[in-house]
C-alpha cells in the first residue's frame, strides 16, 4: 500500500500541520513515511503546501508529480493541483471562496466546509483536524487511534489537554465531508 | 542522557544533523543563521547539550567568524562544526581553504539554496563544483558526502567526523533544502561520550593543548614562506588525496545490471530518479540509476564499468550541468553523457526527468 497525498491551502490553516499528523499517524502504525514541505516564500502568507507519503515499502521519491489524494483549502491550490490527481483518486476541497468548482468526473470529489463550520463556531485553530476527520471518513488510511497517538507524539505536551478537542473534531469533520460527484 | 535514548523518530533532516552532532560527541558548534538550514543551531539550542555532553553551541556574529572558530577548536583536536546554506558557504571559503591547509580536521554543512548571490531559499544543487573543485584557493579538496534521506543525514555526520580525523581534512556533507527541511523516519546513531583530554592528545599528537617539556611545539599554520616547503605540504596533501580516492569512494546502484540506459543522479535528485526508473520500467525502458555517495572522491572506476555497456547515460542535477563533467570524464567518451536539470529552486518530478530522458535519447524503444 502507498498513499500520495497532497495537501495545500493559504499558510495559517494548518496545512503543514496537518500533514505532519499524518506523518506520525503513519509512524504509529510502523509505516514508512515521508513529509515534504513548501518552505518558500509561499508559507509567509501565499500558499502552503506539503505532500505526505504513507508506505508499506521503503520510499522513492518524496518529489511527486501525480497524487492519490489531494486535499486543497482554496482556489489557487485547487487550480494547480486538481489536474494532478490521478484517475479514479481523491479531490477533498474546501468551498470557501471558491470561485470555480472542480470539474473532473474521473475521481472522487468530495467537499467540506470546514472554514464555515470553524468560523461559525469560533474555532479556527482545529479547522484542520476537522478536515483531517474529513479525509479519514472517505480514505480510511491510518487508524484514528494512531492518529491521536501521533497527535500526543507531535504535540509538546503542555498542549496535551487539548487532545479530546482533536479528537472531537475529527468526529466533526466525519460528519461535514459529503460526496458531490 | 534520556532525551537522547535509541528510538525510531521522525525528523528533518536538519534536525536529523543536530541530534547526531551530539550523539557522535561533538565538542563545539559555531553557527549562524540561514535558510533553509536554520533548524540545525535552532535544535542544538533546544536540546541544550552543554548541559549534558558538555558540547558548546555557539551562535557566531558571522559566518567567517564560524568557520575561523572551527579551526580554532579544530587546531586543539576538538571535533569541531559548522552548517550554512550556499552564500553562507561562500563566505567561508577562505576559512575551509585554511583548514585544508593547516590539516585540520572538522566537519562542514551546505544545505543549497538556489544561487547565485542571495539566490533564493528554495533547494538547489549548484555549489557542487564550489564542494567538489576547491572553492577556495589552493589546490585541495574535501571529502564530499552527498546525502539523500534524513537517515544518511544523521549517519554522515558521525561518519563525517571520522573521515575527517582519518586523513586530517575538513569533510563535507552536501545536503539540499529538500533534504534539509522534509521529515522521515530515522534511528539515531548510538551515544558515544566527547573525547577526553587524554584521548585528544592521543588520537591527535599534533593539537595545541599545551606543551609538554620534552617536544618542540606544535604549531597550527598553513604558511610556508619557503616554496620547497610548500610544495612539500602540497605533495603530502595529494598523497593523501589519492589514498582518500582509493579508500572511500561510496555508491549505491538501482537496476543497473541490464540497463540500457543509466541515469547519474546525487542527493535527492537520485531519490526524484528512483521513482523515474520505476515509471521507465513500467513501460518496458531499462533504466537503471548510479548515485554517488561521495562526490570527492567521484565514483569514477564504478561509473566507467558500464560505459561500454549502455546505450547512454543522463545526469539529472538541480543546477546547469555540473557533475556531468565529472560523468563525462569517467565514461572517457565510451558512451553519450546527457544533462538535464532544473535551476534556482525549482525541483525537477520524477515523470518529467522521464520526458527529458525520452527526448535526449530519442532513439528509445520499449
Amino acid at each position: 500500500m502507498i498513499e500520495e497525498i497532497i495537501i495545500s491551502g493559504f499558510g495559517g490553516q494548518g496545512v503543514l500541520s496537518m500533514g505532519k499528523i499524518l506523518a506520525y499517524s503513519g509512524l504509529m502504525q510502523g509505516q514508512e513515511v515521508s513529509w515534504m514541505p513548501s518552505y518558500g516564500p509561499e508559507q509567509r502568507g501565499g500558499t502552503a503546501n506539503v505532500t505526505v507519503i504513507l508506505s508499506d515499502e521503503r520510499i522513492s521519491s518524496p518529489v511527486l508529480n501525480a497524487y492519490n489524494t489531494a486535499i486543497v483549502l482554496n482556489q489557487p491550490s485547487l487550480d494547480r493541483f486538481e489536474k494532478l490527481v490521478k484517475p479514479g483518486g481523491t479531490l477533498i476541497f474546501d468551498g470557501n471562496g471558491l470561485r470555480k468548482l472542480p470539474t473532473r468526473t474521473d475521481i472522487n470529489i468530495y467537499r467540506i466546509d470546514a472554514t464555515e463550520y470553524a468560523y461559525a463556531n469560533n474555532a479556527a485553530k482545529i479547522m484542520n483536524m476537522i478536515i483531517l476527520g474529513g479525509l479519514l471518513k472517505v480514505r480510511p488510511i491510518v487508524k484514528i487511534e494512531n492518529v491521536l497517538k501521533g497527535l500526543k507524539k507531535s504535540l509538546p505536551s503542555r498542549h496535551h489537554h487539548l487532545l479530546p478537542l482533536n479528537e472531537k473534531a475529527i468526529y466533526t469533520g466525519m460528519d461535514l465531508i459529503k460526496k458531490i460527484n | 542522557m534520556n532525551q537522547h535514548k535509541k528510538e525510531i523518530t521522525l525528523l528533518k533532516g536538519n534536525e536529523a544533523v543536530a541530534h547526531a552532532a551530539i550523539r557522535c560527541g561533538c565538542d563545539g558548534y559555531f553557527g549562524y543563521p540561514i535558510t533553509p538550514q536554520s533548524e540545525i543551531l535552532e535544535t542544538l539550542t533546544e536540546l541544550e547539550p552543554w548541559k549534558t555532553t558538555g558540547m558548546v553551541v555557539l551562535q557566531a556574529e558571522s559566518e567567517v567568524a564560524s568557520i575561523n572558530m572551527v579551526y580554532g577548536a579544530a587546531g586543539c583536536g576538538k571535533r569541531a562544526m559548522t552548517t550554512s546554506s550556499s552564500p553562507g558557504i561562500s563566505l567561508m571559503l577562505e576559512g575551509i581553504s585554511y583548514l585544508a591547509g593547516a590539516q585540520l580536521p572538522c566537519v562542514i554543512v551546505n544545505v543549497m539554496r538556489g544561487g547565485p548571490g542571495l539566490g533564493t531559499i528554495q533547494p538547489s544543487q549548484a555549489d557542487y563544483f564550489q564542494a567538489v573543485k576547491g572553492g577556495g584557493h589552493g589546490d585541495y579538496k574535501m571529502i564530499t558526502l552527498a546525502p539523500a534521506s534524513v537517515q544518511e543525514m544523521a549517519d554522515f555526520t558521525v561518519l563525517a567526523f571520522d573521515l575527517a580525523f582519518k586523513y586530517l581534512t575538513p569533510t563535507m556533507i552536501l545536503a539540499d533544502g529538500i533534504i534539509g527541511q522534509m521529515m522521515e523516519k530515522v534511528v539515531l546513531p548510538p551515544y558515544q561520550p566527547r573525547r577526553t583530554e587524554d584521548e585528544i592528545k592521543k588520537e591527535c599528537p599534533w593539537a595545541t593543548l599545551g606543551k609538554p617539556a620534552d617536544r618542540k611545539p606544535n604549531v597550527i599554520n598553513s604558511l610556508r614562506l619557503e616554496a620547497a616547503d610548500m610544495e612539500k605540504l602540497n605533495l603530502l596533501l595529494q598523497s593523501r588525496y589519492r589514498e582518500i580516492e582509493k579508500e572511500e569512494v561510496r555508491f549505491e546502484e538501482f537496476d543497473c545490471e541490464d540497463a540500457d540506459y543509466i541515469i547519474v543522479a546525487f542527493g535527492i535528485c537520485a531519490r526524484i530518479c528512483q521513482k523515474t526508473v520505476q515509471l521507465a520500467r513500467a513501460e518496458g525502458i531499462k533504466v537503471g540509476l548510479i548515485r554517488p555517495i561521495t562526490l570527492f572522491p567521484f565514483p569514477t572506476k564504478q561509473i566507467n564499468r558500464y560505459a561500454d555497456r549502455v546505450k547512454g547515460m543522463l545526469t539529472v542535477e538541480m543546477n546547469a550541468g555540473q557533475m556531468v563533467e565529472d560523468v563525462r570524464l569517467a565514461v572517457n567518451g565510451k558512451t553519450i553523457v546527457e544533462y538535464y536539470g532544473r535551476m534556482g529552486g525549482i525541483v525537477p518530478a520524477p515523470d518529467e526527468v522521464l520526458i527529458a530522458l525520452k527526448t535526449k535519447f530519442s532513439n528509445i524503444e520499449s
